[in-house]
């Protein structure tokens, strides 16, 4: 690459001597970038002062320090919050944002870890939610016992998106076709399978776009149904789907580090030639680990219906595509993972009341690209140079 | 200008490499109108100096000369617009698009807008005047070789190059492809063009050229012999020297039972030529085997065929007492045999992956390694520290992904990898490629001790003095078959170099 | 219903396709190329949307529809540029760059849009010719740019000696630079006009066949438009066709909402709205499945080199 009106070249060449904590540098790093250029792009649209904005954001997202005191005595004393939701309300909130970011951000993760490109936790989280409702509306009887009918529905949205994932993951291990393309298109297909049947098929209940409420024993337990045992727990949504989420990391971060499978997955996504040296078997893995990630997509499908006690036309899109990127600042790391969802959970509530909306989508794209551009940074070097030898176009039987 | 018969002239070029001189102030010229061979086994210097002729290298020091002017060329472009063009190995040439399309792609004119009729008009006048037939709306990718090859050259004829280099020409031809090139060539030059033809082949260089120039380590060691007047034994001898070599001390190790039996072994290259024609092959336990010949005669084909990489098409392998063939389980296969592959950071190893991942990419789904699903780490640990400390892996610790590591070190770990089962069989490809000599000397050293516990090794190595020093045999391969073998303790290396060069051991 | 109006709603049903079929259009077309050059832009969504709103913004400020459309190119080609700095010259990966494009324009069209949501928008100007005189003219003109646009391309890419570099770039980029072709310069070209090409498909929505600018103005267009390169097998001709076909497919549901039509109405049988939605991501699906085959591969022209960053040196691609 010429510089113009120079007769300098700049090569740029990868540093081979990166210690580890380069990755974590870089990512703080972009997430204070992305804040500022956040910053200035608020003020050019005039939406206030960015500083303000920013505390408003984390006030809605995490809740005040003094108030987490205030609500920590109470519970600790058997009294109720002396600010109402203020105390905790916030944090059971962004939790309950987190679990399906957490799980979709696994999904990606286990596929990334192959080099294996799922962009379609989406539609995988749709057919998963739409599995589970129909384990919980048609399947078992409403009065069945909760834990028994939320395990039921597990299944199914594991199940469902596992068969999902499975889809774009045969059609690679056999025929080599890209799974950008088929995934993205079955997002689509699984967005208007939804569609179908809550809004105007069999499921519908008419006008309202939805299947109506589930039974009591088909939506997670709430905090707030605690609050006899302790007034704190008073109006906290917070619901046992976080520890789904955090339990597919633990399990995640096992099978990638500890187990068996995990050591072929890491090697095929490294080096598949090397792993077809070491006798591992790329087809059969490829599906597998489809299958895995879109059954955690679905599980995050489930844990959603089950949340919101309904399913309807306007179930959210997004969290695949948030997943990629949530997966991709953990470095692929499920503990990590943990964390970074459960900022973009803050992110996401946080900016609910903020005007105008598109705060969080923007700045999960100024984060992704700042963090992109120091990783790169910090990972080449840059060089300047006179012309040199032009690079040899050689190969094959005689080198010299 | 000078009205001269010079077609180029090239004068102490110098042209170097990290590490190493390729060409070492060397002068070329040649005539107009002959056909001029450049003879060299590996490493001679002999692509880097066409290189350097056809614009794609620009040499350290030296002059090149074209009718009598001085040149430099900044580009390929610059070269052919002097009428100096090259057809490499692998040829350039978009496999979607058509002959027309290929054969205009990258000239200056005409600049916007494509007449490809016309074009192909062209071609096809071309390729009768030169007997170079093909057709001009074809796609590339449905043509076989030949005619590809048929396609670069008529490329270089449509830029009007004079000079024409072609670059191991025959190595992707059939037999009947190859006398209708040399008719082609001979034609060429009774038009006026010039051809220089780079081989290691003897009998092809005596049929087709005039003049032969040979190289060996960067030096011209003979410029234009006439080809009529020179024996195959004396060219041999001019390719790969008389030296005394550096001999390493070899016990000979004791030999015992047949571990590895090849009999008749065929296989296909990519191409889907032969590649292997016929191997048969012995290797006793304890002894070192190596196999000598110029890269692309059929020696990695022959270790992927070995280590389950590649099909046979016939013949048999046999290990110990077991046959391989396509049913075989080559994960346990592999646990007793070792092969340490030509491409260290491609299939040898997980760049990526910690030095104690790699040590256990054979026997990761084993005891003592992994019981059940999961993997023991502390036994990973244990095994890296021993392995790093045997083989004195220089490193910081065993967590350092390999990507980070020397090439001699990186190659200390797949040695460690592959010999810490005890194989009865190891497999290396050029296993000091590209390592320095203390590199170099502790391979060495592991390979031995590997002989001297009882293995057999198959070295395929393009390095004489590296054979001659291990092999307690050498068998040599020229054209997918052995030509020849030969007892290390009596080598004559010049008659190694005419069966490299395809000289039958007894003419 | 009677003939008459059957031909008047197979007549509107036609138009409507090619309007609202355009826009994807140019955003395919312009993908087209870039993928064409080997980089693949999962951004055009993101593009569209900052082309949209800038666009919009542009002709409320100016009340020229010509400026707005500039804008929204110049708009899209701004992101463009950020995609192929990252992918071309700092060779990061195409799948996530693309994908923070749209996140990025999603979210930046979102917050600069704000002022702009339910504000006036561009009056249809009348044609002159009586009797059409309900059929905006800036549709017509827009549409018939848009063919222009397709014919104008195909013959770029196959009959001239840019496109053929073009292809040759996209297809084995070391043989292109063998033989003097800049494939780095040829990248950043086509990936930006790539982005243009997007932002102006944007734009036309706001301005042209939906005026007005809402948030998440292109509901996933440009989505759809990653999937049509593939279906139209990178030719611009074919992306017509199924521009077109898409543009139908979308309108199709609406259209056929008059309960009074036989048989099909998607009044009474809403559920076939929802599966012709379905069809075209289906048909992409099928038609991949249909070109895996490594001979039909080379034939329906997957440029090879896709998604694969070029180093200089390298063996192979």
């Amino acid at each position: 690459m010429k510089l113009p009106f120079s007769n300098l070249r700049v090569r740029i060449e990868t540093r081979a001597d990166n210690p580890g904590w380069i990755g974590l540098l870089s990512s703080i790093l972009g997430v204070v970038l992305a804040l500022f250029f956040g910053g200035l792009l608020l003020k050019v649209a005039g939406a206030g002062n960015p500083i303000a904005t920013y505390r408003e954001i984390f006030k809605e997202a995490f809740g005040m320090p003094a108030d987490w005191l205030a609500g920590i005595k109470a519970l600790t004393t058997g009294t109720s919050c002396p600010k109402g939701m203020l105390c905790f309300g916030p944090l059971s909130d962004t939790l309950v944002k987190t679990a399906p970011i957490m799980l979709t951000t696994l999904a990606c993760i286990v596929a990334f870890r192959m080099k294996l490109w799922n962009i379609g936790a989406d539609g995988q989280m749709f057919m998963g939610a739409w599995a589970a409702t129909a384990v919980a509306i048609f399947l078992l009887p409403k009065d069945t016992n909760r834990v028994v009918m939320l395990s039921s529905m597990a299944i199914a949205g594991i199940l469902a998106g596992g068969i999902y994932g499975f889809i774009p993951g045969f059609l690679k291990a056999r025929l080599n076709i890209n799974e950008i393309i088929t995934t993205l298109m079955l997002n689509y297909v699984a967005y208007k399978w939804l569609e179908f049947f809550v809004v105007v098929g069999p499921w519908s209940l008419g006008d309202f776009e939805s299947t109506g409420n589930f039974s009591k024993s088909a939506t997670w337990p709430r905090l707030t149904e605690y609050v006899k045992s302790n007034p704190v727990f008073a109006g906290l949504t917070v619901h046992p789907g976080i520890f789904l989420g955090i339990g597919a990391a633990i399990l995640l971060a096992w099978l990638l580090f500890r187990s068996r499978w995990g050591f072929q997955i890491r090697v095929i996504g490294d080096n598949p030639k090397a792993a077809r040296y070491a006798g591992i078997n790329l087809a059969k893995n490829i599906i597998l680990v489809m299958v895995m990630s879109g059954a955690l997509a679905g599980l995050a499908g489930m844990n959603e219906v089950a949340a919101l006690r309904t399913l309807t036309g306007r179930f959210q899109r997004g969290y695949g595509f948030t997943g990629v990127i949530v997966a991709w600042l953990s470095r692929l790391n499920p503990f990590a993972a943990i964390l970074v969802s459960f900022l973009f959970g803050g992110l996401v509530v946080g900016t609910k009341l903020i005007q105008p909306q598109g705060i969080s989508s923007m700045l999960q794209g100024v984060i992704m690209f700042v963090v992109i551009g120091t990783e790169l940074l910090f990972r080449y070097r840059v060089r300047f140079e006179k012309p040199e030898v032009i690079l040899p176009v050689t190969g094959g039987v005689n080198e010299l | 200008m000078v009205e001269t018969s010079i077609a180029f002239e090239m004068k102490a070029i110098v042209k170097r490499f990290p590490g190493v001189v390729a060409n070492d102030r060397v002068d070329f010229s040649c005539q107009i109108g002959e056909v001029h061979a450049l003879l060299g086994e590996n490493g001679a210097g002999k692509s880097t100096l066409m290189n350097v002729l056809a614009g794609l290298y620009r040499p350290e020091a030296g002059e090149i000369y074209v009718g009598g002017k001085r040149v430099s060329f900044r580009s390929p472009q610059d070269a052919i617009l002097n009428g100096i063009g090259m057809v490499h190995q692998h040829f350039m040439l978009v496999p979607q698009h058509s002959v027309a399309e290929n054969m205009v792609l990258g000239l200056r004119k005409p600049r916007f807008f494509l007449d490809l009729t016309r074009v192909e008009e062209q071609v096809k006048a071309l390729g009768e005047q030169y007997n170079l037939n093909v057709n001009p709306r074809a796609k590339i990718w449905e043509l076989s070789v030949g005619e590809q090859q048929r396609v670069e050259v008529l490329k270089m004829l449509f830029r009007g190059t004079k000079v024409l280099i072609l670059d191991e020409p025959t190595s992707v031809l059939t037999p009947q492809e190859v006398d209708s090139l040399f008719h082609t060539l001979r034609d060429m030059t009774k038009r006026g063009h010039t051809i220089i033809f780079i081989s290691h082949k003897l009998d092809e260089v005596l049929a087709i050229a005039d003049h032969v120039t040979v190289m060996r380590r960067g030096k011209v060691t003979a410029f234009g012999i006439s080809s009529k007047g020179v024996t195959k034994p004396q060219l041999a001898r001019l390719m790969v020297g008389r030296e005394v070599l550096f001999q390493v001390e070899k016990k000979k190790c004791e030999t015992g039972e047949i571990v590895l039996n090849i009999e008749k072994l065929r296989a296909e290259n990519d191409r889907g030529l032969p590649a292997l024609r016929d191997i048969s092959l012995k290797l006793h336990a304890g002894e070192i085997v190596g196999i000598a010949g110029v890269a692309g005669n059929g020696q990695r084909e022959l270790a992927e065929v070995l280590t389950g990489l590649r099909r046979s098409t016939g013949g048999t392998i046999t290990l110990l007492d077991r046959k391989l063939d396509d049913n075989t389980r080559w994960q346990e296969v592999g646990q007793s045999m070792a092969h340490i592959p030509e491409d260290r950071g491609s299939v040898g190893s997980v760049p990526g992956l910690s030095i104690a991942e790699n040590l256990i990419l054979k026997n990761y789904f084993r005891p003592p390694i992994s019981s059940g699903l999961s993997i023991d780490r502390m036994k990973v640990r244990q095994n890296a520290t021993r392995l790093v400390d045997e083989y004195q892996i220089a490193t910081p610790s065993i967590d350092v992904p390999v990507r980070m590591l020397s090439g001699g070190n990186l190659q200390k770990v797949i040695l460690a990898r592959e010999t810490s089962g005890h194989p009865k069989l190891m497999i290396a490809v050029h296993p000091t490629r590209g390592l320095d000599v203390g590199a170099t000397e502790a391979v060495h050293k592991i390979l031995i001790k590997q002989c001297e516990g009882g293995a057999a090794i198959l070295l395929i190595s393009e390095d004489l003095d590296e054979l001659c020093a291990l092999s307690d045999r050498i068998a040599v391969i020229y054209e997918g078959k052995l030509v020849g073998e030969v007892l290390a303790d009596s080598v004559d290396i010049s008659r190694i170099g005419l069966m490299m060069a395809g000289v039958k051991a007894d003419s | 219903m009677n003939s008459e109006a059957l031909t008047t709603l197979a007549l509107t049903i036609l138009f409507g396709a090619l309007v609202s079929g355009t826009p994807l259009l140019f955003a395919t077309i312009g993908e087209i190329f870039s993928e064409r050059s080997g980089v693949m832009n999962l951004g055009i969504e993101g593009m569209m949307l900052v082309g949209a709103m800038g666009g919009f913004a542009t002709w409320y400020n100016t009340n020229s529809l010509f400026l707005g459309l500039i804008v929204g190119m110049l708009l899209g080609a701004l992101l463009a540029l950020l995609h192929a700095f990252i992918t071309i010259t700092l060779r990061a990966d195409q799948v996530v760059s693309g994908l923070a494009v749209t996140f990025l324009g999603t979210g930046v069209s979102s917050i600069l849009g704000q002022p702009y949501v339910g504000q006036r928008v561009p009056k249809p100007i009348k044609l002159p010719i009586p009797a059409l005189e309900y059929i905006p003219a800036e549709q017509v003109i827009m549409v018939l740019i848009g063919v222009v646009f397709a014919i104008l391309a195909w013959y770029y890419l196959h009959k001239t000696r840019p496109g053929l570099n073009l292809r040759s770039v996209g297809e084995y980029p070391s043989a292109a630079d063998s033989l003097g072709i800049n494939v780095i310069r040829t990248r950043f070209i086509y990936v930006l006009f790539g982005g243009m090409m997007s932002g102006l498909g944007g734009a036309a929505m706001s301005l042209i066949t939906d005026p007005g600018w809402s948030d998440g103005k292109t509901s996933g267009l440009g989505w759809i438009a990653v999937g049509l390169v593939i279906f139209a097998i990178w030719d611009p001709l074919r992306g017509l066709w199924v521009s077109y076909l898409f543009g139908l497919l979308r309108r199709l549901p609406l259209d056929l909402q008059n309960p009074a039509l036989p048989f099909i109405s998607t009044a009474n049988n809403p559920s076939i709205g929802r599966f012709m939605d379905m069809l075209p991501y289906l048909a992409t699906i099928l038609i991949l499945i249909l070109g895996s085959r490594e001979a039909m591969r080379k034939r329906l022209g997957a440029p090879s080199a896709l998604g694969v960053p070029y180093i200089r040196g390298e063996r192979g691609l």
